[in-house]
Order: structure tokens, then sequence, then C-alpha cells
């Protein structure tokens, strides 16, 4: 997605509102100030804070540029829409997330998104991507998933490999004649986008079915700027058995339209990592093998049920 | 208006939005329904279960793009990926026309994921209206502009909203989404008359109408979509009617969702206020 650029007002972290509306500039500038106040995290108490970045009263910029009326203030207006974004933004991770919510509590689950849209807001036109950096921002500030860091990490990355399975693009299906003639020291076969092969130190699949089987569905108001009230993440849950360390190895996939998470073995999971990497079907079944420790296996028989399950699945597609 | 330039030269009847919880009861028991408006952005997706249902609906039903994040108010340029997505939906759905929301919510690359309100100054008139032309000549579809709900006004404004709207549109040559519901919820907030909005804006434009519900609190209205639609709307939409005529009329519901059945009898209690009004009319 292009940005635009930002210019020297907008890294000012104390902007203030232009008291006349006669140009473009102008407009962005009003724009800046007000998505810099709807930014700002609620207090505690889910109002809009009562200073302005540079310790000004808070009251007196939103006076600057919002009107009040005959029963709202200008601060008081403003912190509708500074109260109605967060509720939308903390809603929808909550919904979409509901895995690391397990992992690190309600309590805390809030306070890591509010860190989280604080330091990254959406870059997105559409809600679908608003986890798109959870997993870089875990790495970076690890103290909101601690002590369960690594946990966090795994689940995050789980749970954004099934929006990437949900609605991700799908390439045309390799056939049985696109690769007929091709030997398998020169084949290299593509993988779907939209298949996710991931490492993992738990089992969180496990997890994840334990927790959604708790929990209702629940369904995110869709169109227009409907407002809702408080987020969600107020009542307490009995909580689900974290997950022991356990090495798992996953792949996230879609089949007729549905979402499936199909465990693999270590050796299966080295083929098509190897087989995502560009390598040739022979030199990726080397690999796969080598990475395992198993000696009683019939490998060619195991290869060829694999690649015919995965063929089954239509994993593997062409390159263009 | 019925059939004009601004829907196509359609005549839809009543219609109501496509929602997630709808989807299997829509699909199984092909209710009979005018037309459907669909969220764009939830189906410019690359694949998966959303075009499926779309592919679904396409066969039986009409339907009508509605999106929510062009943002022709916002002072950045079009965000091209999503002009691009939005064009090839377009294609798809073969929509008659489309409609967005006359309203910002993104700046320096950044989402609010809200409708916000824009300051009503001739400056950002023009500027907005150039980016709604842009964006016709790109998708090659007519667009209508739906009037936001807000709660909040800019002293920088020059105008009253429906000023704004009317200057808009009439520089952009394009289409009004009347939504009554969100011109009753402004009118309280703001304290204005929403009769003079409705008698105001240019009524050969409007192409389409939205009703919702919305919710009281002590000292504003919340746009909610969360309720049945009350009773001073419903008066509103008469007088709509009265005004541009027999338009495509769509019930928006978008939280606390009950029956496809309910959502679809609701919108369908605008049959009676459209023929009354229509009646009266003629009379």
């Amino acid at each position: 997605m292009k940005h635009s650029k930002l210019t020297n007002s907008a890294t000012n972290s104390s902007p203030r509102p232009p008291s006349e509306i006669n140009s473009r500039a102008q407009l962005r500038e009003l724009q800046r100030v007000m998505t810099g106040v709807l930014f700002r995290p609620l207090t505690p108490k889910w109002g809009m804070q009562k200073r302005w970045t540079d310790g000004a009263p808070m009251e007196a910029v939103a006076a600057e540029f919002i009107k009040p009326n005959d029963r709202l203030s200008s601060f008081e207006r403003l912190e509708i829409y500074n109260r109605q974004y967060w509720f939308r933004i903390l809603d929808c991770l909550y919904d979409d997330y509901p895995g690391l919510r397990a992992v690190v509590g309600e309590r805390r689950f809030m306070k890591l998104s509010t860190a989280y849209l604080s330091r990254y807001p959406s870059d997105s036109y559409t809600l679908r991507d608003l986890g798109n950096r959870l997993e870089q921002f875990l790495r970076e500030e690890p103290q909101w998933s601690a002590p369960r860091e690594e946990l966090a990490l795994d689940m995050v990355r789980f749970e954004w490999a099934q929006v990437v399975a949900f609605d991700g693009p799908a390439k045309q299906p390799v056939t049985p004649d696109d690769i007929l003639d091709t030997p398998a020291s020169k084949l290299r076969l593509s993988l779907q986008p939209y298949l996710s092969l991931l490492e993992l130190n738990f089992a969180v699949d496990d997890f994840l079915i334990a927790v959604k089987k708790r929990e209702s569905d629940v369904l995110r108001g869709e169109a227009s700027n409907a407002m809702d009230g408080a987020p969600k993440a107020v009542t307490r849950r009995k909580r689900v058995r974290l997950p022991k360390p356990e090495k798992i190895y996953l792949a996230v996939h879609r089949h007729d339209n549905m979402l499936y998470y199909k465990r693999l073995d270590p050796e299966a999971f080295a083929i098509l990592t190897s087989l995502r990497r560009g390598v040739t079907v022979e030199d990726a079944c080397v690999e796969g093998v080598m990475a395992g420790e198993r000696t009683e296996i019939d490998w060619s028989a195991q290869i060829k049920e694999w690649f015919d399950t995965w063929s089954a699945l239509g994993w593997f597609c062409r390159n263009s | 208006m019925p059939a004009n330039a601004f829907n196509g030269f359609t005549e839809y009847g009543i219609g109501i939005g496509l929602r997630v919880p709808h989807y299997r009861h829509i699909l199984a028991k092909k209710p009979v329904v005018d037309w459907f408006e669909i969220i764009s952005e939830n189906f410019m997706v690359d694949g998966g279960r959303p075009l499926e249902v779309l592919d679904s609906i396409l066969e039986q039903y009409r339907v009508v793009q509605h999106g929510v994040a062009i943002y022709f108010g916002s002072a950045d340029k079009f965000n091209r990926e999503h002009l691009k997505r939005l064009k090839r939906l377009v294609k798809y759905t073969n929509t008659p026309w489309l409609s967005d929301h006359l309203c910002w919510g993104s700046v320096d690359g950044r989402y609010t994921h809200d409708l916000l309100p824009m300051p009503y100054t001739f400056a950002v008139a023009r500027h907005t209206a150039e980016k709604i032309r842009a964006a016709r000549d790109y998708l090659e579809v007519p667009i209508c502009v739906e009037n936001v709900s807000s709660y909040a006004e800019y002293h920088a404004s020059e105008m009253t909203e429906w000023e704004f709207l009317s200057e808009v549109v009439e520089l952009a040559d394009c289409g009004i989404l009347l939504d009554v519901n969100n011109i009753y919820v402004s009118s309280q907030n703001h304290n204005f008359d929403p009769y003079d909005y409705l008698n105001n804006v240019p009524h050969h434009r409007v192409g389409q109408i939205h009703i919702a519900g919305h919710s009281k609190y002590e000292k504003y209205l919340l746009d909610t979509h969360d309720h049945p639609v009350l009773d001073p709307v419903w008066g509103m939409y008469a007088h709509a009617v009265k005004l541009v005529g027999n338009t495509a009329t769509l019930l928006e519901w978008d939280d606390r969702i009950p029956s496809f059945d309910e959502v679809h009898n609701e919108a369908l209690k605008a049959n009676k206020f459209r023929d009354k009004q229509l009646a009266t009319t003629a009379e």
C-alpha cells in the first residue's frame, strides 16, 4: 500500500487545527489534528485524555476547531469520536484474536491491543488487516505478553495465518498433465498463497479449538458509522488450560472455502518449506528426509502418499 | 428519483443489506428480495468464502455496492490499490451504481475506520467533488454520495450540511444517497430542522434512500443501526418520497442483527409509507 509522505507539520507532535479551511493543505492539517486526537488512547474510564500532547488542556484544543452546542462542550463532542474509534478497533481485535486473548488474559489483551494500535494505527482500508503487524509488535515489545512471550507469538502467527487462509489469493492448481513430462530433478512446485506453514513450540491448534468451543460466536457490525458500546473485554471467563511446550508443524489452509489446520510430520514440513523456497522436488525430498530422525520408514511410499494428499488438497499451483 | 442517471436508470424497490448472520438463510431459503446492498470492502478480497457467497447471491439477486472507505473527503489522494480492487468488484457485480459516504476517515495513509464529518467550506467542496469525479471516471459507474450522521461541527464551516452536500454533488455531477436516518440524527445533534435539509437538496440527484434505526442518549443521538426505524424517521422517509418520487430504498441493520425475516419485514414497512405518499401525491 502506498502512503503519502509525512510533512513537517505531520511530524510535529502537538499540531494545532487551522482556523480556516481554504485549501487542501489546510484540510490535511485539520485531519491530522483530528486523527491525532482519535488515535490517542482513552483513559481507564473510557474518556478522552484531559491534556493534549503538549500539555495544553484538551478542552481548549477542542474548542479551537469544534463548536459546542447547548448540551455538549467541544471536548465532549470530540470525545464521542475518540471513544467510537477505540471501541471499534478494540472490538475488532477482540473478535479476531481469541487465541491471543486467551493466552494473555482479557484485561492484559486490552492493554496489549491499545499499545499495539497506538504504535501501529491501521494502514489499510479494511479491518481485516488490523492485526497484520501484531507479530512484529510482540517481538518488539515482549513485555506485553510476558511471561508467555513464546506462546503468544505462536498464537498470533497461527491466528494471522487463518486470516490469510480465509480469503487470501488462490492460484490455478497444478494438474498431473502440467508436470507429467518434468523429472523430479527439474520440477519446481509453487504453493498456494493462502497456505501457511508454521513451526510452533506449542500445540496452539488444540488450544484454540478449546477456546472457541467455550466462546459463543461474536459477529461484528459491518457497515456505516454505527456505534457500539464499550469494548467487550470486561467480563471474566473461566480460562482454558494453557498448552505445555510441544513442537508441532502446522499447515493452515482452506479447502472448498472452509478453513482447516493440518498437523504435519517434521519431514513433510521440511519438504513443503523447501518447495516454497523454490528448490526442485527432488532436492526438497532429500532435504526433508535428511531433516528427520526417523529411519524405519519406506520413504518413497511415504513421500508419494504426502504428495498425493497435498495434490488432492490443491496446495500446488502454477507460478504465474 | 425513480430511474435516473445516478442509479443507472434502474427502478429498484425495497432492499436490505447483505449481512453475514443471514447468509445461511438466504442461500438455503432463497427468499424473495428485490435487491441486496453489499459492503464493497467485505468483498474486495482475493478469494475464499466471501467470493463464493457473492457468486451465489449474484446468481439469484440484484446487488448494489455500498462502500465505507473511499473517503472522498480525505485530503490524501486515493489509495490506488483500494480503487483497483473496487473496480475489479464493480465489473464482477455489474452494480448499476455505487455509493459511498460524503466524509473523510484517513490521513497520511492511516485509517480511522470511521465516517468523519467534513468542514463545510467551498474549497473542501471543490476538492471533494474532484475526487468523486476522478473515482467515477476510473470506476466507470454512476456514484451516489451519502450524507453521514455526525456528532460534531467545525468552526471553519461556511455553510450548512445540506448546502455543502448540494455544492459537492453539483460540482461533481453525481447522485445522492439520501440517508433520512442520518439527517434526523444530525438534526437532533446540531439543532436544525431535518425538513429544511430534505427540502433543500437537489431532489433530481437522489438515486437511493437509506433508512435505519438509531439510539437516543441523554445528550445526543447515536447512529447505531441496531433498532427498527423510529417514527420520526418514517415521517421523514414519507416526505422524502413525496419530494423525490419512488426511489430505491434500503434498510441498514448492522448490529444486534435479528432474523432475516425480521429485518426484511422492517424494510418492507417502507412500502406502506411510500404507497400512501405516492397516492396522496397523485391526488
